[in-house]
């Protein structure tokens, strides 16, 4: 039973345990937020290509956009990591740990971030799209400076909720031996058997990481979206 | 060893395959099932008329949704046994992915139930319906519908969450790909054959969530019929 095997190490008092293992868990915090921030950039840039795709008239291009949605909304993100990590090398394709885990973690949120996009595009009023093309601008301005500004209102709530979900899958790439926090979380638990406070804590930092930074952060960038379009939020 | 393709080998391991997805169906089936389950108590929660119960609840669902569910299986695997509660891992799994998801639901009935027009609630208290009169057949059979869709996308969800399952041991789909390809050094078949497996049982479901989204939206007079 793991309780028993180390009895010494279980009267440790939890100010103990922070002490000696506390760095530990920082440092693989820090690699959380690295894979978080690099996944979330990749993830942001496909949500745009792929939520543009999808409504392009050219059925070439909304076909490659759809089958790519269903493709990664339909697997698992596990199923995705390890697939990039354990059999691209089949086919040459060797990937650093970190590299796939941030690939797989870009590519599965992106497909759920590209039908935000384009329901957000959907929702910018008719009238815009005619507008734009009553004072004639060319399509390519028609999509950057009249609708793309006005989609970030919409689409932020839903893409927040998305990001949340982003950090909390980031743990899935301790499984192809990335060193963040879950790795470390899991190595201290093999090596000192005290579950409570390792996975405790861990859950603590990812609780605090959503709660306290990611949120708030978000947020902002709610009311910064409102405000540009002149929609102020009460 | 070979590098391509191996059919040979991928007609090998099908049938161990085929048994492993029917677990991972059985696994993703009980979890929606508790998760139901706990939703209605997150909701209960969330509706009594004591603040310090409601804010308590708050924090919980808040706290959960805001994890990542890898850490809380191995909190409930690891942690329980500590106090001297062992259960097997299919339980630990049933459990976790249960609370985890209940908090999802409890939201997706939350959204619902507000989603009844107030003013049918007006209308109860004007007939003088009791409280559970006015839940039983004015309020829940208008809620329901719109909770179907929710409802619907957290179970493929679920479904796609199972392969966590396999991190603690629970002998599903996954988990019988990583020992096939373990066992013969081989990850291309395996791996690829559970994400076919994955996109034939999910894209119809999810094909099906949206196609009773659509009749409820109809139903509900959303949508012109």
């Amino acid at each position: 039973m793991p309780g028993f095997k180390n009895l010494k190490d279980n009267t440790l008092t939890y100010f103990e345990f922070l002490n000696e293992h506390g760095v530990t868990l920082l440092l693989g915090t820090v690699t959380t937020i690295k894979v978080l921030v690099c996944s979330m950039i990749l993830y942001v840039i496909i949500s745009m290509i792929f939520g543009l795709m999808r409504l392009s008239k050219n059925l070439a291009i909304q076909g490659i956009a759809t089958v790519y949605i269903e493709f990664f909304r339909g697997t698992s993100l596990l199923v995705q990591l390890f697939w990039a990590y354990y059999v691209l090398p089949f086919f040459g394709i060797s990937l650093e740990a970190f590299t796939a885990g941030v690939v797989a973690l870009g590519l599965n949120f992106g497909a759920y971030g590209a039908e935000i996009v384009r329901a957000g595009i959907l929702a910018v009023p008719k009238g815009q799209w005619e507008a734009a093309h009553a004072l004639n601008f060319t399509p390519t301005k028609r999509i950057k400076k009249i609708i793309i500004p006005q989609i970030f209102p919409i689409i932020l709530p839903p893409a927040a909720n998305l990001t949340v979900e982003l950090l909390k899958a980031t743990a899935l790439v301790a499984l192809v031996t990335v060193v963040d926090l879950t790795f470390e979380a899991k190595q201290i638990n093999s090596i000192t058997w005290l579950s409570a406070q390792c996975f405790g804590t861990a859950l603590l930092i990812y609780y605090i990481i959503a709660r306290f930074a990611l949120v708030p952060f978000l947020r902002w960038l709610e009311v910064l979206a409102a405000r540009k379009v002149g929609k102020e939020r009460i | 060893m070979e590098m391509g393709w191996r059919w040979d080998f991928t007609i090998e391991i099908l049938p161990q395959m085929a048994i492993a997805t029917l677990n991972t169906i059985i696994a993703a089936g009980v979890g929606y099932a508790i998760a139901l389950l706990v939703g209605l108590f997150f909701l209960l929660g969330q509706r009594t008329p004591f603040r310090i119960i409601n804010w308590i609840n708050r924090e919980i669902v808040e706290f959960i949704r805001s994890t990542p569910l890898l850490i809380q299986l191995f909190f409930v695997y690891f942690v329980l046994p500590q106090f001297g509660i062992t259960l097997s891992a299919w339980i630990c799994g049933m459990i976790t992915i249960g609370l985890h998801f209940g908090t999802y639901l409890s939201e997706v009935y939350r959204g619902a139930l507000e989603g009844v027009s107030k003013t049918q609630w007006e209308a109860c208290r004007a007939l003088n319906f009791s409280t559970l009169y006015t839940y039983r057949r004015i309020v829940l059979p208008q809620a329901f519908p719109i909770a179907i869709p929710g409802m619907g996308n957290y179970l493929v969800g679920i479904f796609k969450d199972t392969p966590l399952l396999s991190t603690i041991g629970v002998a599903e789909l996954f988990h019988a790909a990583t020992a096939v390809g373990g066992y013969n050094y081989r990850y291309l078949e395996p791996y690829t054959l559970v994400g076919i497996i994955f996109l034939t049982l999910s894209i119809p479901a999810a094909m099906w969530v949206r196609k009773l989204e659509n009749d409820v939206n109809k139903a509900q007079g959303k949508i012109k019929k």
